[in-house]
């Protein structure tokens, strides 16, 4: 679409959607402001996983790997060095970790990004360099890795107890227009030569080569960015949270996004959106699983019992409908 | 144009290629043909960099490509279409045909994220090109239809125009006419023709519909098991021995 | 000199329960390309089985080995047929098929956790093995555990007997020509679904058996613990070459020897003992992505 239409349709629906913020932030119940500024947070994330997963194709398990850098980016740099010092109640924080402070909560969020992103560059040269295919293990190991130095480094992060007291500045309203702006970022990228070389890849590797796209480099762009929007999501929920500590962000938070992308299409944006909405808000639902008793059923709470049922949930939908309630498409494009 | 010397290709204990030297003038259309397995594909596969030759050399415009990159040898001018049809499957005609101006949609990443002017003007520019070429090809009408949608042989149109989008100057043509009746591999030769002249292209097909070779090409090499048996007309193809023997009944000859 | 061998000794033993794993990782991918993420999770659902036979059922431990391995088995190859097998022939882009690896391997997680809490009452257990695993042999001043001197014997027997199957039975042979070319194969009227199965079920065995022996020797149980320990014999895999059963054996004793011998003569890195195979992974991948045994998958499998 020409430059006037794309920047009047932005225009447009950032005065609603901005609008829609406040009244609801005036309106809703904190509880329900509560579950809204999560769902965005996790918004954010699926919208970012669906671009390595999704749009190009990569099975990658890295989510829970870079929410976890960003989150303690994030918390190191916004605490004071006082506050650190107090935080850190198994071992004292090295002296420059403890001196670092960032005042400004947005340049905070960005430099988390780019931590990892950085971290994702790295990663990013072994892998796409030999077979997409261990993408999935060496995330996967990535993941138990950072966990494994949180947990083993107190004096980097506090090991096992975490850190709390994280300033809340990611209240509803900023949340939400981070989630929009992730959102539009995350378009522009697919809706570019950008996204349709990843397209490519993900359709037909070898043709894409061909046709003198540097699969590599577009392998490495999506990673690296993804990670970059998950690494600030990780600053958002550090700070909306308050508290994080390493079992935060374990496999379960990586298993979740990718029931939500699956469920809404892989590749589409606004699937990975409405999919968002529907799981967030069904866990809430099926928490009950967990929490209640089926006294008909002669079952006492089951905890635990949610997590079977998400595993069954996402094996069902692999097998009977892998594409998703939009496939790749976008809700906009359902009529093709 | 392009020069092939000395190329041998093996796989484990299997000899693809023995020492096969050929050229190609510029503005030919020369034709490689041989039955399945004499190694014509490989032969375009170590043209386009996707194999490293076990010997020998392939110069393009006198400079030695051997070994390159694909991505580089398509930014120097050689693209190519597969045997089984290879079209972006998720994405439209004119998408696929986008992907082939990747390289020279000159924009960055930073640009496309915030939506600079630059965006919009290149997008707006090679979406004129796209539907420019598809005009050629009698496809502009099909523009926005999902590329895998379109007839087997509007397929191969699409194939040669997300080609012909990377600005070659040779084109690699991997059995264009499969599949086609008469009528429209009459219809693919009339376009190879107009191509080739709006175009400013030299072509390399291989082919095995007898009849469209003669029509199209200037010069042929015959392979059987990886080597030469035969090069020159195509007239003379069909007489020389070795040919027939080699092929006993596989032809599709219409004499 | 006495500690070397004493640790080496050890090495072998975690490395063969490494290597029991990685063959079923390495078989599973030479015939499908696929990484089947649950495959860590068999070597969970083995020891806990065990558990659960003699807990509940109060069955003889080995009996209750025997049981856990055949129904650990009969698991894999369900998880084939009721997973893999549709996406397959529905010709399913490879990715739906690496998500539904892990949606399985989710699920044996919860189902292990549910079940243990369920049934037991936490999820984190304590394996009860017969005590003359662990009576200690001495021999020239060098001591070590029955377990231990057991394990890398057994599992060479396991190797030869898993090389035998492969190289000299018919089923072996129809095993390797799928790895090397499936549509042939099937062009062929073998039935490639059977040998799958079988391989998915032997592979699951001995995932089982890897199992029951580590929690033998690591008597601390949890339904995640398969996560971790896959991740490890995948590595294992990787660093031997992937596809090759012999390379997966290989790539286990290296992993084994590493996670034992450096902190045993260096302490202070004991903590990084699970960051090992991780290294060593990202190591081959970036020097030698074939791994020791090399193998090319243009030419030969296993």
């Amino acid at each position: 679409m020409s430059a006037k239409k794309y920047f009047s349709l932005i225009a447009l629906i950032t005065v609603l959607y901005v609008a829609f913020l406040f009244l609801t932030n005036a309106s809703l119940d904190f509880y329900t402001i509560t579950v809204l500024s999560n769902i965005y947070i996790f918004v954010i994330l699926a919208v970012s996983y669906n671009l390595i997963n999704g749009v190009t194709g990569q099975f990658s398990l890295e989510p829970n790997g870079f929410v976890a850098i960003g989150a303690y980016v994030t918390a190191l740099l916004i605490l004071t060095p006082g506050e650190k010092l107090d935080a850190f109640t198994l071992a004292k924080p090295l002296d420059f970790i403890a001196a670092i402070h960032i005042g400004n909560p947005y340049l905070v969020l960005v430099i988390s990004g780019v931590v990892s992103s950085l971290v994702a560059l790295t990663l990013a040269f072994p892998v796409f360099r030999v077979r997409g295919d261990y993408l999935a293990i060496v995330t996967l190991g990535f993941g138990l890795i950072i966990r494994f130095i949180l947990i083993n480094n107190p004096q980097i992060s506090n090991g096992s107890s975490g850190i709390s007291g994280i300033d809340d500045f990611a209240n509803y309203i900023m949340v939400g227009v981070v989630a929009l702006i992730t959102v539009i970022l995350v378009y522009n990228i697919v809706y570019s030569k950008f996204g349709r070389a990843m397209k490519a890849v993900r359709d037909d590797e070898d043709a894409a080569l061909a046709m003198g796209v540097n699969t590599m480099k577009i392998k490495t762009l999506a990673f690296v960015s993804s990670a970059f929007f998950e690494g600030m999501a990780g600053g958002l929920l550090a700070s909306s949270i308050g508290s994080i500590s390493p079992d935060q962000f374990s496999f379960m938070l990586t298993f979740q996004l990718l029931v939500i992308i699956v469920l809404g299409g892989l590749g589409s944006i606004s699937g990975s959106i409405i999919a968002t909405f529907l799981v967030m808000g069904g866990m809430e639902i099926l928490r009950v699983l967990d929490d209640r008793n089926f006294e008909f059923l002669g079952l006492h709470g089951v905890p635990g019992l949610r997590m079977v049922v998400f595993s069954v949930l996402l094996i069902v939908i692999m097998i009977f409908a892998r594409r998703g309630l939009l496939g790749d498409k976008e809700i906009w494009e359902l009529k093709k | 144009m392009i020069e092939l010397k000395n190329v041998t290709m093996k796989f484990g204990g299997v000899v693809a290629i023995n020492n096969l030297s050929f050229k190609v003038s510029l503005g030919e259309t020369f034709g490689l043909i041989g039955p399945n397995g004499a190694g014509k594909t490989t032969v375009f596969n170590i043209i386009t960099g996707h194999y490293k030759p076990t010997n020998g050399k392939v110069f393009f415009k006198n400079e030695d490509i051997t070994g390159k990159s694909p991505d580089y040898i398509v930014k120097l001018g050689i693209a190519r279409t597969f045997q089984n049809i290879r079209l972006f499957g998720s994405m439209s005609v004119l998408e696929n045909v986008l992907i082939g101006f990747h390289n020279h949609m000159d924009y960055s990443f930073f640009e496309a994220l915030f939506r600079f002017p630059k965006f919009f003007k290149e997008e707006e520019r090679f979406k004129k090109e796209a539907l420019l070429i598809l005009k050629i090809l009698g496809l502009e009408k099909k523009a926005n239809y999902k590329a895998t949608s379109l007839s087997y042989g509007e397929q191969r149109k699409v194939e040669i125009a997300r080609a012909l989008a990377t600005s070659p100057s040779l084109l690699l043509l991997d059995e264009p006419a499969a599949g086609m009746n008469p009528k429209e591999s009459d219809e693919l030769a009339n376009i190879l023709d107009i191509i080739k002249k709006e175009f400013d292209l030299t072509i390399l097909l291989i082919e095995h519909d007898m009849k469209f070779v003669q029509k199209v090409c200037n010069r042929v090499l015959v392979l059987d098991y990886g080597k030469t048996i035969f090069e020159g007309k195509p007239s003379d193809m069909l007489k020389d021995e070795k040919v027939i023997k080699a092929y006993l009944g596989d032809f599709d000859v219409e004499s | 000199m006495e500690f070397f061998i004493q640790q080496l000794i050890n090495a072998f033993s975690l490395g063969s329960m490494y290597a029991l794993i990685a063959i079923g990782y390495t078989m599973v991918y030479g015939v499908l390309r696929l990484i089947n993420f649950a495959h860590g999770d068999f070597m969970m659902v083995g020891a806990f089985l065990v558990y659960l036979f003699i807990a509940l059922l109060n069955l003889n431990f080995f009996v209750a080995v025997g049981f856990s391995i055949v129904l650990t088995a009969l698991i894999g190859v369900l998880s084939y047929k009721v997973a893999y097998k549709p996406l397959l022939d529905k010709d399913a882009p490879k990715i739906s098929l690496l998500i539904t690896a892990i949606g399985i391997s989710f699920f044996l997680e919860s189902l292990f956790n549910l079940l243990s809490n369920q049934l037991v009452g936490e999820n984190t257990l304590a394996f009860m093995a017969p005590s003359f695993f662990s009576n200690r042999i001495e021999i020239g001043g060098v001591g070590f555990s029955v377990l231990n001197a057991i394990v890398p014997v057994l599992t060479l027997l396991i190797l030869g007997g898993v090389l035998f199957i492969l190289y000299k039975t018919k089923i072996g042979i129809a095993i390797r020509a799928l790895a090397f070319d499936i549509s042939t194969v099937k062009l062929m009227g073998i039935d490639s679904n059977k040998i799958i199965a079988f391989v998915f079920a032997l592979g699951a065995s001995l995932a089982a058996v890897g199992g029951i022996l580590y929690a033998i020797a690591y008597p601390s149980i949890s339904p995640y613990m398969g996560l971790m320990i896959g991740l490890k014999a995948f590595a294992a895999a990787v660093v031997g070459g992937i596809g090759s059963v012999t390379g997966a054996v290989i790539g286990g004793f290296i992993l084994g020897i590493v996670e034992i011998l450096i902190p045993g003569f260096f302490p202070s890195l004991g903590g990084y003992k699970d960051a090992f195979a991780f290294i060593l992974l990202i190591f081959v991948l970036l020097f030698k992505p074939t791994g020791i045994m090399g193998i090319d998958f243009e030419k030969k499998r296993f």
